[in-house]
């Protein structure tokens, strides 16, 4: 199975891709200083002698970022290294006041791991991890806001960052998008990183190379600093085809750093690169080696709850949902909380996992997603939605004045009963009150009737849908059909 | 190991020093004789030794994940020559 590759002119191309996931600790204070790490303060006001790298200032590292750093590294089945180095990546730009990143490169903190990603075919992939590694941001500099000036904000120096190196494993732009949503759920189960990638909370660098299957790998070139995923696939499905060209044309690739224009979809090079970076790492003579020891990694791996792929594991037994329908459900943690919460009300609702997934994922969203309101905050609550679908699989109310019901339980953050109670929505269940309906309906239809006793079948569906428009869509559909069905035949 | 000019003004350019042709001289004659100093240390056999990164045998100081509020803009852009509404402003930075 090979659907990845791309046509060219002359042949077919794979695309190869790695990622480098630059995740931001959820932290309150930075990395090696206690100033703080919030987001959009005043420029330049959380910065600290440390941060600003002042002449005699010592680094002294955040243990909370080296336990999240751990936690992320079990969550993404990867080895922890009870030995780290921190060294010094040394370069020279306006936002990094120390002239060098305090960074890991020959000992980092994770190792090897790998994650999975599920394909809609119900197909699923391994993506390895190389290693995650501990490094400090940098500032942040605003370039287009004076023709001859750059103005740095040290606000986001310091700050804490897990870099997530993959294998270049990735052969497509959706296999990426997968991987980084993947990553990015797993960060989130842990709570070890937002996950905000418009703030810049989780960001990316794509290697990419095209080769002829069964080629070795091609010279690549790397994407730097992508903050979205929609980004990420137009980058690459450009620079492959950018790359694939120059190949079919004789040419050949210039390893170069790259970045991508999000106005015109194109990539380009940095114009920094004659300088080829030289980052002489050696180790920070200010910071001791960090130990870890193994009870101290036990601690934290029992502190781990549910991951992403057990609750998937979790749904498909407990609820008989497909592989792809409990990845897309348990991807986004608010989501997937609300699914449990809201199966939790009722034991039946535990049979009627696939409508219970559907009122979510179509109804619900579709409310919520007009009113621009995410899930977690949601006014429509787990529990009063769990009493809604319960009462339609007692057949109390039908599905449709359900989802009347749904926008009022928004609007007015009311219980589904009172709702339903105040207007009078109660299905009707009494066959005396549904044939006098039927009845009338009839008799109002003469013409219609002889019809479809002289054969138009089809009409049933008028009947039905006159009888309901009486009923003001209150009467059970199943008992309306077999009333109709019987009064019909009657007058046969 | 020997370093020469060029090496000098390649290192002295990473971290934007300027050096006049003098100072480059003089820099190389002084690193290089540093250079020679340290050379004795291949003297030691080291092979299947991993490199050191402390000699202390203390483990990393670690501190509580705790914010402080510093407020810090005005007394960190004190020595910047030049800023915009809490900014340092340099020259500019293409990209």
């Amino acid at each position: 199975m090979n659907n990845n590759l791309i046509k060219g002119n002359k042949f077919e191309w794979e695309t190869i891709i790695g990622l480098e996931i630059h995740a931001q600790v959820k932290s309150k204070s930075k990395l090696f200083s206690n100033s703080s790490t919030a987001f959009g303060s005043k420029p330049n006001s959380q910065v600290s002698l440390v941060d600003a790298a002042m002449p005699g200032m010592l680094p002294v590292i955040n243990q909370y970022c080296i336990e999240q750093a751990v936690r992320t590294g079990i969550g993404l089945n990867a080895k922890i290294n009870n030995y780290s180095v921190f060294d010094r990546k040394n370069y020279f730009y306006a936002d990094l006041p120390q002239g060098y990143q305090i960074s890991q490169y020959k000992y980092p903190i994770v190792g090897e791991g790998k994650v999975t990603i599920d394909f809609k075919d119900g197909n699923s992939k391994d993506i390895r991890i190389v290693r995650l590694h501990l490094e400090q941001d940098a500032g942040k500099s605003l370039h287009d806001q004076n023709p001859t000036k750059t103005y740095v904000d040290l606000n986001r120096s310091g700050v804490a960052l897990m870099e997530i190196v993959s294998e270049p494993d990735i052969r497509s732009a959706d296999e990426a998008g997968l991987y980084i949503n993947k990553i990015r759920s797993i960060l989130m189960y842990l709570d070890t990183c937002d996950g905000n990638m418009q703030e810049g909370s989780l960001r990316a660098d794509v290697n990419i190379s095209v080769r002829k299957p069964g080629d070795d790998y091609g010279t690549r070139c790397e994407i730097k600093n992508l903050n979205s995923i929609k980004f990420i696939k137009q980058a690459i499905n450009y620079e492959a085809k950018r790359q694939i060209e120059i190949l079919e044309e004789g040419g050949t690739i210039e390893q170069n750093t790259l970045l991508f224009n999000t106005s015109n979809g194109k990539t380009r090079p940095m114009r920094s690169k004659e300088e080829a970076h030289d980052y002489r790492y050696f180790p920070d003579p200010d910071l001791l080696p960090l130990d870890i020891s193994q009870r101290e990694i036990d601690k934290l791996k029992s502190s781990i709850t549910e991951l992403p792929d057990d609750r998937k594991k979790r749904y498909v037994n407990e609820y008989n949902l497909s592989n792809y329908d409990a990845s897309v459900l348990t991807a986004d943690k608010y989501v997937s909380d609300y699914f449990d919460d809201v199966i939790n009300t009722d034991k039946s609702l535990k049979n009627s996992s696939k409508i219970v997934v559907n009122w979510i994922t179509s109804e619900l969203f579709s409310i919520l997603n007009e009113k621009n309101v995410e899930i977690n905050k949601s006014p429509i609550t787990p529990k009063y939605l769990g009493r809604l679908i319960k009462l339609i699989l007692e057949d109390v109310i039908s599905g449709k004045i359900a989802k009347d019901v749904l926008i009022d339980m928004y609007n007015t953050k009311r219980d589904p009963e009172t709702i339903i109670d105040k207007k009078g929505l109660k299905q009707l269940t009494n066959t005396n009150e549904i044939e006098d309906i039927v009845k009338e309906v009839l008799e109002e239809n003469q013409k219609m009737v002889e019809q479809y006793l002289s054969g138009k079948d089809k009409l049933l569906g008028f009947f039905v849908g006159e009888s309901m428009k009486k009923s003001k869509g209150k009467a059970n559909p199943k008992i309306l059909n077999e009333i109709l069905k019987a009064k019909l035949s009657k007058k046969n | 190991m020997k370093l020469d000019t060029n090496t000098i003004n390649k290192i002295a350019k990473l971290a934007r020093i300027k050096l006049s042709e003098q100072e480059s001289k003089d820099l190389l004659k002084d690193m290089n004789s540093i250079l020679d100093w340290v050379e004795q240390l291949n003297e030691v056999d080291t092979d299947k030794i991993e490199p050191l990164a402390n000699i202390s045998s203390s483990s990393l100081p670690k501190r509580k994940d705790q914010a402080e509020d510093i407020n810090s803009s005005d007394e960190i852009l004190q020595n910047s020559p030049d800023k915009l509404e809490g900014y340092f402003a340099v020259p500019k930075v293409v990209e």
